[in-house]
């Protein structure tokens, strides 16, 4: 009963959608005050449809109703009751409704926060939301239906394939899901703006905390993604250049551009129509990273519901909706004229550099995900491309964004003193080459991390000579602390996010000079790794609550003094009859040792051991990079619906 | 600056910036283009040496075996085959969970003189009911399976080739 209640409402929400979007488009199109105000009610009545339908689905599977096909398939009595809601969306069609569900929820925010907004654009706005839902519901309700029954019902589920059963992987989803979802916001906005001909410093005002949003919850998916990959496929690396990891780094990296250029729209009126291309370009590249994950066209580690149909109908999504909005923008764009001129070296000249380079990243990267499917239908080439491509192709394009990053802050708008800019970063450049020297130093002759140290050392002194040169710390010290008080939180944000960025590189490059080793050891023999010895004690058999185990105990040991004992495991799932590998971490924030038990043999085991400098660095700086995001969204200067304060807006 | 001028500088910049990135990609397609091929294209045209390509394959059943390389690192020596073709595969790493003999398989790694294979990579997959593309592909030109009649027969079954060296 409760899955044909989400059913319902699924089908439901699909008509509201369809409504949402011809209703307020019209009355936008008419100047029809009554059509127009039709959108914010409708997006509300879609967003209690879709929630009803996840709730129902949540609800079957927190029951466990083995009449819901999906539910048999990827769920199970014994599981923990966090995977049975995470197994909700760890799969196709529930995957699916949490899409949609997310996408709700910005029609909802759009109609709630937005009603300083001009109410054409508004209802334009809630008019495209609801037709991106009508696509991917019709694609839920033809293709994945999430509440299939099945007669007659099984005793139990099948499970969630072990390896997704963790909490790194049941919140991985919904956050990727909210920055991509998030910039179908920002690809609503710039097709409205097409359709009124109009893009102002209001527009970029609406623009930049949906894409400021959206960027954070996907900094935040990726990192998720990669944490998880690095502690529970226990492989020892963090970032695979695998096909649909880069499906994510494409929006990504478009979508850093847009929040820059956004930037650009609202304080200068200048680089509309660029700002416009990326928002549909954004959409465009969270659409392809819908379409390669679930097609199966791309040989990928993510084995996702490789179904033809849904992949052809996802494609046709991605072709009408971007197809339709570069349309739309060959024909209105020059409407868009800019206002504001600008000299090259100038802030805006920074923002554009910005734009371009990451532009080139994300062409590079594009090229190197799609190339095999390419050659393998036209030259029938069986080709891969892999990490060494990707390195050597966006490192050359990496290190002048990362040279201009610390730069651009400190230039003026329209017209700066490049010169003056680089005399206030001296120290910095001073100390990123003395980081460079010092790796090279201490770790040898290592080219790439020495690089990665340098690029660390430089964002990081150069926001901290930003926030330091805003304060005017040095010319009036004694105002430093009133003006570092009044100092608007988005000028904070940025600097917080590109030094997030420098810990994140520092992670890189530590990560650039990780060692390991793979041995066989029997019980009390050890081993040396990076100046640790490494004892293994035993290994012996243990229980959880759905698995079996063979856990190894390693003691590692500094000196003689024990560092840490690290139980690596390989578990066996009785259900799915599955073997999973569970690395066993010890972090102290500047070192993670790592150990994975491979297979035994003569009373003893395989042990991979690895010692991995600064690893935790990584996620950490994508966690700060997230934080300045939220940061300068809590500014007010971009809440436009808040109440402006007179006294906040002089003093900023 | 007039408009006309920062159009042409922004212009400018575009045509650097899309060139430098289409040169990068070149290059770097040159060199590090990773060709999969399967034991039958290996003894049809030998590889060139030194360069890293992707092979892929069934795992023969018991063909498994745990030995410790010249270095004294462990390592997991087993055979790929296609139907017609089998090559030796040695690899020093922990086995992915999902490695099963009579499954398929994709290696990363170069050919040894001895024209055994050593694999750096074993690649993992998610799902142990995927069969990798490339590997389904392989297995229907050496002419030994039609997928559409169903799940690949156990390779020790059907393979007919001659064993090489063991």
């Amino acid at each position: 009963m409760i899955g044909e209640i989400g059913h319902f409402a699924l089908a439901l929400g699909c008509i509201l959608a369809l409504v949402q979007a011809i209703l307020p488009l019209i009355g936008a199109h008419r100047a029809d005050a009554r059509l127009m105000a039709l959108a914010s009610p409708l997006a509300g009545a879609q967003l209690i449809a879709i929630a009803s339908a996840f709730g129902a689905l949540l609800w079957a599977f927190a029951v466990n109703d083995t009449t819901v096909s999906n539910v048999v398939l990827n769920s199970h009595s014994q599981k923990p009751l966090l995977y049975k809601f995470s197994g909700a969306w760890g799969n196709h069609e529930g995957s699916m409704v949490l899409w949609v569900l997310i996408l709700a929820l910005c029609g909802g925010a759009v109609a709630g926060f937005g009603r300083d907004l001009p109410s054409a654009l508004q209802a334009r706005v809630i008019g495209i939301l609801g037709l991106i839902a009508v696509g991917f519901l019709g694609f839920i309700i033809f293709t994945s239906n999430p509440f299939e029954r099945v007669w007659p019902p099984p005793m139990d589920g099948q499970g969630l394939n072990p390896i997704l059963q963790d909490p790194g992987l049941a919140f991985h989803p919904p956050m990727l899901y909210l920055g991509y979802v998030g910039y179908a916001v920002t690809f609503a906005f710039a097709v409205a703006a097409l359709l009124e001909g109009r893009v102002d410093a209001a527009w970029g005002r609406w623009v930049r905390p949906w894409s400021l949003a959206a960027w954070s919850f996907l900094t935040l998916g990726i990192a998720l993604g990669s944490w998880w990959a690095y502690y529970e496929l226990g492989w020892g690396g963090y970032w695979f250049w695998d096909p649909v990891e880069n499906a994510s780094l494409l929006p990504w990296l478009i979508g850093t551009a847009l929040l820059h250029s956004a930037i650009v729209v609202e304080k200068r009126e200048s680089l509309k129509i660029w700002t416009v291309l990326l928002a549909i370009l954004a959409f465009g590249m969270s659409l392809l990273g819908t379409f390669l994950v679930r097609s199966g066209v791309l040989n990928s580690v993510h084995a996702f519901a490789n179904d033809p149909a849904r992949g052809v109908f996802i494609l046709a999504l991605l072709m009408a909706y971007v197809a339709g909005a570069l349309a739309l923008f060959a024909w209105r764009a020059p409407k868009l004229g800019g206002t504001g001129i600008f000299a090259p070296i100038s802030r805006e000249g920074g923002l554009v550099l910005n734009n371009l380079l990451l532009c080139s990243i994300a062409a590079v990267v594009l090229v190197g995900t799609l190339w095999p499917m390419f050659a393998d239908i036209m030259f029938g080439a069986k080709i891969s491309v892999g990490a060494p491509f990707f390195n050597a192709a966006t490192a050359p394009l990496a290190i002048p964004l990362v040279a201009a990053m610390a730069v651009g802050p400190l230039l003026a708008w329209k017209r700066a003193d490049l010169a003056g800019a680089l005399q206030r970063l001296w120290w910095v450049g001073a100390l990123a080459v003395a980081s460079a020297f010092l790796t090279l130093l201490v770790a040898g002759y290592h080219v790439l991390p020495a690089l990665g140290f340098a690029a660390a050392a430089w964002l990081i002194g150069g926001a901290t000579a930003d926030l330091l040169d805003r304060i005017a710390a040095f010319r009036r010290p004694s105002q430093a602390w009133n003006r570092a008080r009044g100092l608007p939180r988005a000028a904070w944000g940025s600097a917080i996010a590109h030094a997030g960025m420098g810990v994140t590189f520092a992670g890189l490059a530590g990560m650039g000079l990780a060692t390991d080793t793979l041995v066989a050891l029997k019980p009390g023999e050890a081993t040396q790794l990076a100046g640790y010895e490494w004892r293994l004690e035993r290994i012996r058999d243990v229980q959880g609550p759905n698995w079996s185990a063979r856990r190894a105990t390693v003691t590692v040991l500094d000196g003689g003094r024990v560092v840490t004992v690290l139980e690596p495991e390989k578990r066996f799932f009785p259900v799915g009859r599955m073997n999973t590998t569970e690395a066993a971490i010890h972090t102290n924030a500047l070192r993670d040792l790592y150990a994975v038990l491979g297979d035994e043999r003569d009373g003893g085991g395989v042990l991979r051991l690895h010692h991995n400098p600064l690893a935790p660095w990584i996620w950490f700086g994508a966690v700060i990079m997230a934080l300045g995001g939220g940061l300068s969204l809590s500014d007010r200067r971009i809440r436009v619906s808040a109440p402006s304060r007179k006294a906040a807006a002089a003093t900023a | 600056m007039t408009r006309k001028k920062r159009r042409l500088y922004i212009l400018l910049l575009c045509g650097l910036g899309l060139g430098s990135a289409t040169a990068l990609t070149l290059t770097a397609f040159q060199d590090n283009l990773v060709f999969f091929r399967s034991p039958s294209d290996i003894m049809r045209e030998a590889p060139a040496p030194n360069r890293a390509f992707r092979l892929g394959g069934l795992v023969e059943a018991g063909s498994l075996e745990r030995a410790t390389n010249a270095d004294g690192k462990p390592t997991a020596n087993f055979r790929v085959t296609d139907g017609a073709h089998v090559i030796r595969v040695s690899y020093a790493g922990v086995l992915p969970d999902l490695f099963r003999e009579g499954q398929g398989v994709v290696t990363l790694g170069m050919m040894l003189p001895d024209g055994s294979f050593r694999a750096s990579e074993v690649l993992a997959r998610h799902d142990e009911t995927y069969m990798p593309p490339e590997v389904a592909d392989a297995l229907k030109r050496a002419g030994h399976w039609n997928p559409a009649q169903g799940a690949a027969p156990p390779p020790a079954e059907w393979n007919t080739a001659p064993r090489r060296g063991g």
